[in-house]
């Protein structure tokens, strides 16, 4: 290092030609989980004290169920695509940053996936 | 992990209180960082005491004050003393600004001066901003242009010119990337506001043509997007500019020429 140029340590690698579409989809996501977010709440309030088999009924609705599938994919891949800044900005460690960031995308993929198949599952019945 | 407290060599001190001098009342305490190279000591923080009726008003003459009259090994970067040459920047009270500029009457109580945050410190209040000139290297801050140059000048309208307002002005004192917490985490891979803002100068010149080549250049997840809009950039610009708004106009950019 000592040796090198300063600029050398800046160019690095060069630029990576990317980082756009990450940026856009956070604050796509960001926006689309405002009504998405509002909806639910709504349902859920709506749903306090409610019967279980009527809990199930409601969730399964078209529009209800449309809702808490896009609700899902846009807080998961959010919560994915903000996780990763954080992940990047904080930890320095190559092995532990690599690690937490397949963590990360796991994560999101496996609980976003098992929540989207049980909506599924209430809206086509089964 | 980033570093959150300061490594063991690096803890600062009490350092030496010089006395005030002799019959003197209108004083103005100064608490400064000291570090040198040469004495394998930890930084400590050395009091003084700035007769204010024998001393100018801004905090750069009560420092070099201290430097001609009370102890002459205080080292700091200074030149035009009017904020037009930015080598006074360093931490003052918290923020980061310039020492010319900024008057003794702005600070309540003590004055409390660091070396701007995060840089290598050469001595005292000098910090070692190798890395951050070299990233302004690294945008190539000059005009590039294929069309052969005129017989006179490049032209330019009013309009264009204008888009430059609030760019140009800055001075490359490094305030503003030295307050920027993503830069203090990334400053090896992220350019930070200053020389974002110095980017953006010449991406938006209308003489400039190789604005894509440089927007390339930026379109990075760590040059440009470790951006997270935390806006302490802007809040500690001593002339008063926005380096957010600067970055924030790349970021539509990019946008706009997908």
């Amino acid at each position: 290092m000592g040796m090198r140029a300063p600029l050398k340590n800046v160019r690095g690698l060069g630029s990576a030609k990317e980082g756009t579409t990450h940026w856009w989809y956070q604050k796509v996501t960001a926006i689309a989980l405002i009504p998405l977010f509002l909806i639910a709440l709504g349902c859920f309030i709506s749903l306090i004290g409610a019967e279980y088999t009527h809990v199930r009924y409601v969730l399964g609705q078209p529009f209800i169920s449309l809702v808490m599938l896009l609700l899902i994919v846009a807080m998961f891949y959010h919560l994915k695509l903000g996780m990763q800044v954080v992940i990047e900005d904080y930890i320095h460690t190559e092995s532990t940053k690599v690690f937490l960031l397949l963590l990360n995308s796991f994560f999101c993929a496996i609980v976003g996936l098992a929540s989207a198949l049980a909506i599924l599952k209430l809206a086509l019945g089964g | 992990m980033v570093e959150l407290t300061l490594p063991k060599n690096s803890r600062v001190g009490t350092g030496k209180t010089h006395p005030k001098p002799d019959g003197v009342t209108n004083t103005k305490t100064f608490n400064v960082y000291r570090w040198s190279p040469d004495d394998n000591q930890n930084p400590a923080i050395d009091t003084y005491h700035v007769d204010l009726d024998t001393c100018g008003p801004m905090i750069l003459d009560g420092l070099i004050k201290i430097k001609n009259e009370i102890d002459p090994t205080l080292t700091f970067r200074r030149s035009c003393r009017e904020g037009i040459c930015g080598s006074c920047a360093m931490n003052i009270n918290g923020t980061n600004t310039l020492a010319c500029t900024t008057g003794m009457d702005e600070v309540d109580g003590d004055i409390n001066i660091y070396p701007l945050p995060h840089q290598p410190v050469v001595k005292d209040l000098v910090p070692d901003l190798t890395n951050f000139y070299a990233q302004y290297a690294s945008i190539q801050p000059w005009l590039q242009a294929e069309t052969p140059s005129p017989s006179k000048e490049r032209l330019q309208s009013k309009e264009d010119r204008e888009k430059l307002d609030g760019l140009y002005e800055c001075i490359l004192c490094a305030c503003c990337s030295t307050s920027c917490p993503s830069y203090w985490w990334n400053s090896d891979r992220f350019l930070g506001p200053a020389i974002l803002l110095q980017a953006y100068r010449w991406i938006i010149d209308s003489r400039d043509e190789n604005t894509g080549e440089r927007l390339d250049n930026l379109e990075d997840p760590f040059r440009l997007y470790r951006c997270h809009t935390i806006m302490n950039c802007a809040n500690t610009c001593p002339k008063g500019l926005n380096p957010a708004k600067a970055i924030a106009e790349i970021k539509k950019m990019m946008v706009e020429r997908r």
